[in-house]
């Protein structure tokens, strides 16, 4: 079972600063980490590993120092690592980066599952992993909380609001994951050591893609970041009780209070 | 000259400061509090490779280099100074001379489990009579055929009450003084070997320091470590590397009461503000930093010294006489931050200062690390 993990460094702060001007998040003096779900999706990985053997390789798309990321993976007891670095890939927003990892996918070849954790902390849109699969043309399944592969299929227990739903996959297919299905191992000295000092990180820019350059980075981005800013909540919310259909008819009555239904 | 931590070591900091705070912090009270010893956290340590860190990597070690050790040291220290202490122990006084002395077979034997955490080691020196004058030695060891029969007693063995692989030091010769003595390892279930009771100390409660006794324990003789009469240069080189793990440790409680300060005097109000906007808090606090960081400096030089071969037992002694001394400072400045709240149990700082003290007592009293210094001035 041949497994590809896709992650994302990620400013570790869970209340980003932003700079207000830019629009954009300030890292400077953050320590950049693994996505937190991300580290979920690496631990599944490992642990998919233990039972059926295979190979694990990591992928990232970032800048150079996401490399760290990469060796931490290593550490934890990964295989093999790929960073996918190029300025060209500037400016990417979730559907240029999916286009451009589903491309670095198809450059590594052989894979029988593709797991992503299922959001990052630092943009939370949980898009990546879907588009991958949608550009890949792989079947997805979002919101992992327990995995399990029997043969070449997967019988994955999805968590929903209000419970959860237990699906079952063919293979090769692209699951994204969360917090509640197991806990992330530490990297070990040993780990460390061999991350470090024995391992290699496989590097690869644009031009190994074999891309389409109108759809990557800044030009292949259909959605721009106009500004971003943290919701403060203005008013207190308001749970309305009863059976749904008691509550229906109470809220159409207070929008049509406010006039917002007629 | 590079100031900067490797890409390797900062990922052990932030990989050890992760596990210290989730595994280790949460049990450093009740440890504290019921004198217990950590059992539970051993086989974690073990796990990450904590136990025999700086071990060559055939022997189950983790192969870093000895700024990793400080670092890692320093981080279980500010979640719980026993912890750190257990790991110090370990690491620096039972693997590092297990693996510097042993033949191929004492390493594979004995180093192997020992650096993989599957049993926890001890260093014996220290007899009643036999403290900073570590030379004045009582027990003795006799040669019967390949065996040594082994007599007398130690005490304030760190980690003794669940140790299982012992480096004791002995007199083979007792009309040699210093040079009559030889180390030995042995075992818990040897046959005449005990440990006395627990002691009940003023801090790092839950370290496991007790006595141990030797009644007729015979040992092999395969079992002598280095040479006969080599034991107190053993012993001496051993405390070298020890002094770099007790002063990291000592790094780490300094810096646990540090961060206590900055956190509970920013919340603290008093006269209508937060006590940190009054320049005596601030002074106590800007003194923490500058003492804490002088003496990581001086700690990571003694490390980076020993891993480039060169003589490090000045500046080895240099690094704890200082680490100790701030950590002792700190943590009673701590107290003053905290007012009479950090006087009450409840506040970490109380325990902090307690686990203080030890550093400037063992592995070499404060005194002892000055006649080192002074002895290499005055040659």
């Amino acid at each position: 079972m041949d497994i590809i993990v896709c992650i994302k460094q990620v400013p570790d702060t869970n209340d980003v600063r932003i700079d207000e001007k830019k629009g954009t998040l300030i890292r400077e003096g953050v320590p950049s980490i693994i996505n937190p779900d991300d580290k979920h999706a690496i631990e599944e990985a490992l642990r998919i590993r233990e039972k059926e053997g295979g190979k694990i390789t990591i992928l990232t798309m970032g800048p150079p120092q996401a490399d760290d990321a990469l060796r931490e993976s290593l550490a934890m007891g990964a295989d093999e690592a790929i960073l996918l670095s190029d300025r060209a890939f500037a400016g990417s927003d979730t559907w240029a980066t999916a286009y451009s990892i589903a491309r670095a996918v198809n450059a590594i070849g052989k894979f029988d599952l593709i797991i992503c954790g299922r959001q990052a902390i630092d943009g939370d849109t949980a898009q990546v992993g879907p588009q991958l699969a949608e550009s890949l043309e792989l079947p997805q399944v979002t919101y992992a909380r327990k995995v399990e592969i029997s043969g070449d299929k997967a019988v994955i227990e999805r968590a929903l609001e209000d419970g959860h739903e237990t699906l079952e996959t063919s293979l090769p297919a692209v699951i994204t994951v969360i917090g509640d299905l197991n806990e992330p191992r530490y990297p070990t000295i040993k780990g460390i050591v061999t991350a470090y000092r024995d391992k290699e990180v496989g590097k690869m820019t644009a031009a190994d893609l074999n891309a389409d350059e109108a759809k990557i980075g800044l030009k292949g981005s259909p959605t721009q970041v106009k500004k971003t800013f943290v919701m403060v909540p203005k008013r207190e919310g308001e749970l309305i009780e009863g059976t749904a259909k008691e509550a229906a008819g109470t809220l159409i009555e207070r929008l049509q209070d406010k006039n917002v239904l007629r | 000259m590079d100031f900067q931590l490797t890409k390797e070591q900062r990922l052990v900091q932030q990989t050890v400061r992760d596990f210290a705070e989730k595994e280790v912090a949460p049990l450093a009270q009740e440890i504290d509090q019921e004198g217990r010893f950590p059992r539970e956290t051993v086989p974690k340590l073990a796990k990450l490779g904590l136990l025999g860190m700086m071990t060559d990597p055939k022997y189950g070690g983790g192969g870093v280099d000895s700024v990793s050790y400080t670092i890692a040291v320093e981080e279980v220290s500010k979640a719980c100074a026993t912890t750190g202490v257990l790991m110090s122990v370990n690491n620096s006084l039972v693997c590092h001379p297990l693996e510097k002395f042993g033949t191929e077979s004492q390493k594979e034997q004995y180093l192997g489990p020992v650096a993989r955490g599957e049993r926890l080691g001890a260093f014996g020196l220290t007899e009643p009579g036999a403290g900073t004058d570590a030379g004045s030695q009582r027990s003795v060891a006799v040669k019967e055929g390949d065996e040594y029969i082994i007599n007398g007693s130690k005490v304030f063995i760190s980690n003794a009450e669940a140790a299982e692989t012992f480096v004791i030091f002995v007199l083979t010769d007792p009309t040699a003084g210093a040079r009559g003595i030889s180390a030995f390892i042995v075992e818990r279930e040897f046959p005449g070997f005990s440990v006395g009771k627990v002691e009940d100390k003023m801090g790092i409660r839950g370290n496991g320091a007790a006595e141990l006794f030797f009644e007729d324990m015979a040992v092999p003789a395969d079992n002598l470590l280095g040479q006969e009469g080599k034991g107190f240069k053993i012993a001496m080189g051993t405390l070298d590397g020890g002094r770099i793990g007790i002063a990291s440790q000592a790094v780490g409680i300094a810096q646990a009461a540090m961060e206590e300060s900055v956190k509970y005097s920013q919340e603290r109000e008093q006269f209508g503000k937060a006590i940190s906007k009054f320049q005596a808090i601030q002074w106590m606090l800007a003194d923490m930093a500058t003492e804490i960081a002088a003496s990581r400096h001086l700690v990571r030089k003694a490390a980076y010294i020993k891993d480039s071969g060169k003589p490090y037992s000045v500046a080895a002694a240099m690094a704890k006489l200082m680490a100790s001394d701030v950590a002792v400072r700190v943590t009673r400045d701590a107290i003053q931050v905290h007012g009479g709240y950090g006087y009450i149990k409840d506040y970490t700082v109380e325990r902090l200062y307690r686990d203080a003290k030890i550093t400037e007592l063992y592995e070499g009293t404060s005194e002892v690390q000055r006649m080192v210094i002074a002895g290499s001035l005055l040659r």
